[in-house]
This record gives structure tokens, sequence and C-alpha cells, in this order.
């Protein structure tokens, strides 16, 4: 008869939390910033349907980094507690810091209780009356939850990024500003910044009434940064977001 | 993932309807219980809808009753169901504010999971579906009828859709009326509708119709000038649903009021072949 191996709870916790983080590091990356009228989010994302930024509810946005099943699942799973919420007690009743707390429970018992972890990483914005009541929550494959303020990267180069963000961003920036601040970090450690049609781009306006989330489209993109939008990518060339970039080429 | 903390299965299973995600969870939704005997609850009454240039304008009286007496004066009927449609209600009243509530939901949630909104046939064919959930509560008594309308942006016009308790679905063309004084609303409906009317001359004509149905239909509340009560009305088009402001509809109150005066039963149709 033969013995399994023994294997410690450390090396299993330690091998999940790597394994998730290569998935994580594969994958194109994303910066969520607050500007002076709401937060932005910019994603490196070719495909025009297959989105990494959404809409969770009047005021709160959800981005996500990693494979695009997984995090799929989470977003649709946050629409459906935001809207059954809404509708039980009262718009004003939904907010980020309860979806927050949904999704670190459920990474939590998946990373901690099946074999395999999400290789995902969440952003939970919600947008306030003012910056100083904006809340950014940033949720890791185990489940941790981070309060962020000001500006975060994830996914494949989020130190670079994060790196340029600090020398650019700064409380109570334009739109324009904080487009073309995201934009460039984005570039800071591949092959430049990438253009309008390899981005997709959303905010949550504070002054909009009801629903604040707002796409960006290319030609939007392309004006504020006042470049011409390039043409979209060529049937069949849209890659899926969860994939990585191809060897050698720019990311 | 049902033994999990945090999102259960429910949350994870496929599928973009609000009302069937609440179903499966077995959360309650806007029906409730079947209960034996009738109830008398305040009714809402008189929602009418034109298709005009470019889009529609539904309006609704203010007015809800229970039995002989006037519940509330100044309720609301008519609301925007997503960016580009309106729905009015008639029936019991708090079963039909609960169905919009509802249907509103469905809307928006469709639209932010599959990323895109339903066409209008599509929202025209889930409104009928919660409809048909209500059939038991209408047999008691609890009926809604709801007019439902908006701009399609595939087929670049306005169109109006109206329903029975059983969640028959049935397109109107050019105008339709719900509700008690729905008999008086369509016949100056008739008189004053002209195909491709302006959006503006629409509202009038709403208007006109809804005093005709409150002069002869105790149920239908008629333009309040005393209190600054007049009726909701919405106009949809390519650019979205908007509510009127009470002092667009105060202005187009006043002139009918003011018309009335000297013609009580409103604007006159000309007649063919008369002399006169």
């Amino acid at each position: 008869m033969s013995m399994p191996f023994y294997v410690s709870p450390e090396q299993i916790i330690k091998d999940k939390a790597d394994y998730a983080r290569k998935g994580i590091a594969r994958g194109r990356s994303v910066v969520v910033l607050q500007y002076d009228g709401g937060i932005l989010f910019v994603a490196e994302n070719p495909s025009r349907s297959l989105h990494k930024v959404a809409e969770i509810y009047d005021r709160i946005g959800f981005a996500a980094v990693g494979k695009y099943n997984e995090f799929e699942n989470l977003r649709v799973a946050g629409v459906r507690l935001a809207d059954m919420r809404g509708y039980a007690y009262d718009r004003r009743d939904v907010t980020g810091r309860s979806l927050a707390n949904a999704y670190a429970q459920t990474l939590g018992s998946i990373f901690t209780e099946t074999a395999k972890p999400y290789e995902v990483e969440l952003v939970v914005a919600e947008v306030g009356e003012d910056p100083q009541d904006d809340e950014i929550y940033r949720l890791t494959f185990d489940g941790s939850v981070a309060d962020e303020h000001g500006y975060l990267a994830m996914g494949g180069h989020a130190e670079g990024i994060a790196d340029a963000l600090s020398r650019t961003w700064r409380p109570g920036m334009s739109l324009g500003d904080a487009v073309s601040a995201a934009v460039s970090a984005l570039g800071a450690s591949g092959d430049g910044p990438p253009g309008p049609a390899q981005l997709e781009a959303a905010v949550l306006d504070r002054t909009r009434p009801r629903r604040t989330f707002k796409r960006l489209s290319p030609d939007r993109i392309a004006e504020i940064l006042g470049v011409s939008p390039a043409a979209p990518p060529a049937a069949g060339v849209a890659e899926s977001p969860d994939l990585p970039p191809a060897e050698g080429q720019g990311a | 993932m049902n033994d999990l903390p945090g999102l259960s299965r429910a949350f994870m299973t496929h599928g973009a309807s609000f009302a069937d995600f609440m179903a499966r969870t077995g959360a309650p939704t806007g029906y409730p219980q079947v209960v034996a005997g009738t109830v008398d609850v305040p009714h809402a009454t008189t929602i009418v809808a034109l298709a005009c240039e470019g889009g529609i304008v539904m309006a609704g009286d203010r007015r809800a009753t229970m039995g002989n007496l006037i519940a509330q004066r100044d309720i609301e009927k008519v609301f925007p169901a997503d960016e580009h449609t309106v729905v009015g209600i008639a029936g019991a009243a708090g079963v039909a504010v609960e169905l919009v509530r509802l249907f509103q939901v469905e809307l928006e949630h469709y639209e932010k999971i599959e990323g895109m909104p339903l066409t209008l046939d599509g929202k025209a064919n889930r409104l009928a579906a919660l409809l048909r959930g209500n059939l038991g509560m209408a047999m008691q008594g609890l009926a809604v009828v709801p007019l439902f309308a908006g701009y399609d942006l595939d087929r670049s016009r306005g169109r109006i859709f109206s329903y029975d308790i059983t969640g028959g679905r049935y397109e109107e063309r050019d105008h339709h009326a719900v509700g008690s004084g729905s008999v008086f609303a369509r016949g100056s409906l008739k008189k004053l509708y002209r195909v491709g009317m302006s959006a503006n001359d629409a509202v009038m004509a709403a208007v006109e119709a809804l005093y005709d149905a409150a002069d002869d239909d105790s149920a239908t509340g008629g333009p309040d000038l005393t209190r600054r009560i007049f009726p909701v009305i919405a106009v949809a088009d390519a650019d979205g649903v908007r509510m009127l402001l009470d002092a667009e509809v105060g202005a187009v109150v006043q002139r009918v009021v003011d018309a009335r005066l000297t013609h009580p039963d409103g604007p006159t149709a000309s007649l063919p072949g008369s002399d006169s």
C-alpha cells in the first residue's frame, strides 16, 4: 500500500498563491485613479466586447485583471447582489464596502477550500459626493482587501505602472490629465503608450444623476489625448483579455 | 459553491433576468401571496400615450381612488422604465407601482449583465411575463394594466404597447389609453390626433384627452389649478426619456383650461360636407 506524500499546509498555501500570482502577472494591466470629477478606469484591452471595466450600480464600478471567466463570474454576482439590495431596500443602501466584503468572503473561501484559486485581482470603486468620500477597494486572489487612495495599478506590470503613476498623479487633477497620466503609465513598462483602439476606459462621473458609470469611446480618448484614433483591430485579431500578450509583442 | 460563505451558487449561475434570479434565491418580489377574499385598495386610473414625430408622449392623471373616496390626489403613474422607454399604470396602485419597480430593475439588470440593452420588443415581452405572474391577484380584483411605450432605436420611431391582465401584449397604432377614463380619453384622442404631429402638439392633445376623461369619469382627476397638481407627462425620443417639468405642463394646462372657459367641451372637429 502506498502512502501519499505529506505536504505541509504552508507549502500548499504558498503553491496556490504562487500559481495565482503567475496567472495574474501574465495578463495586461488596469489602472484606477481619482480625478476631480470622479474615478477613472483605464485598461489595456483590444477587445470592444469583453470588458475588464464594468458598471455594478449607480455609484459603483468594477475593474479586474486575470482570468476572464473567473472575474466575469464575480462581476455578474456583484451586479446581482447590488440589484437585489437596491430592490429590497433602497438604491442608496447599495454600498461599495458591502460588495467588497462579499467579494472578499467569496475569494477567501475559494482560495482556502478549493484546489485551484481564482487567478484574479479586482477593484471595487464607489464615487462619493466629494473626492474625500470616494472609496476604492482592491481585492486579491486570497480574499485580502486593501483600502486604496489616489491611484492604483494591477495586472502584468503593476509595479512599474504604479511607479510611473506615483510621479504623475496628483489630487484634483482634471479628466484629461488623468487619462494622459494613465495611458503613459500603461506604456511605461512596454513599447510606449498604447493607442486609443487598444484601450478600454470608463469613469464614475460624480456630476451625473443616478447612474454615474460612463464608458469613454476610443474617439473620446483620442480627443482627450489629442491623437488620431487608430483603426480598430481587424476581425479575428482581437484577443480575449485573459490571454497573455504574444511573445515579443508590445503589451 | 453552496457551502462557501460569500456569494452563493445562485449568484454565479447563468441568466440575465433579475426576476428569475430573485425566484431562484427565494427572495420576495412584487407579488404578495394570494389570499382568499377581496380588499379595498387605492386604484390608479387614466393613462394616455401618443406616437409623435420622432418619438412618443405619455401622460397620466394624478388621482387614486378607493371606492368613492379619493385616496391620493397627487399620485404619479407614469415612470421612465429605462433610458428610452416609459411605463404608465392603471389598476391596483400598490401592486402596480411595485411591478414598475421590478420592471425597471429587470431592464437595468439585463443591460449591466449582457453589456447592452434589450430591444424594444424584448422589453415589451418581459413586461408581459412579469404581468402574467400577477394573474392570481388580478382575478381577485387587484388587476394591473400597464401601458408601455418608447423609442425603438432599431426602427428609429416611437412605439406603443398595451396589455391585458393575462400578460397579453398588443402593439397599438398611433395612440392608446388605459384605465377607467380611457374610453373618454380615446374618443378625444381620435378627434385630436394627427399622424406625424410634433411632440408639443402631442403633449397638448394628451392634456385635452385627460381633461375629457376627468370630465366624464369620477375616478380620473382633472388638472388642479388651485393646488398646482398637473398630469405627469413623459416624452421619449432618440435622445432618451424626458419627464416634463411642472412649469412646462402648467403652461399647457393653463391654455387648455382657458380655452375650456369659452368652449367647455374642448376643441371641435370639422364635419366633412357640412355647410357650417
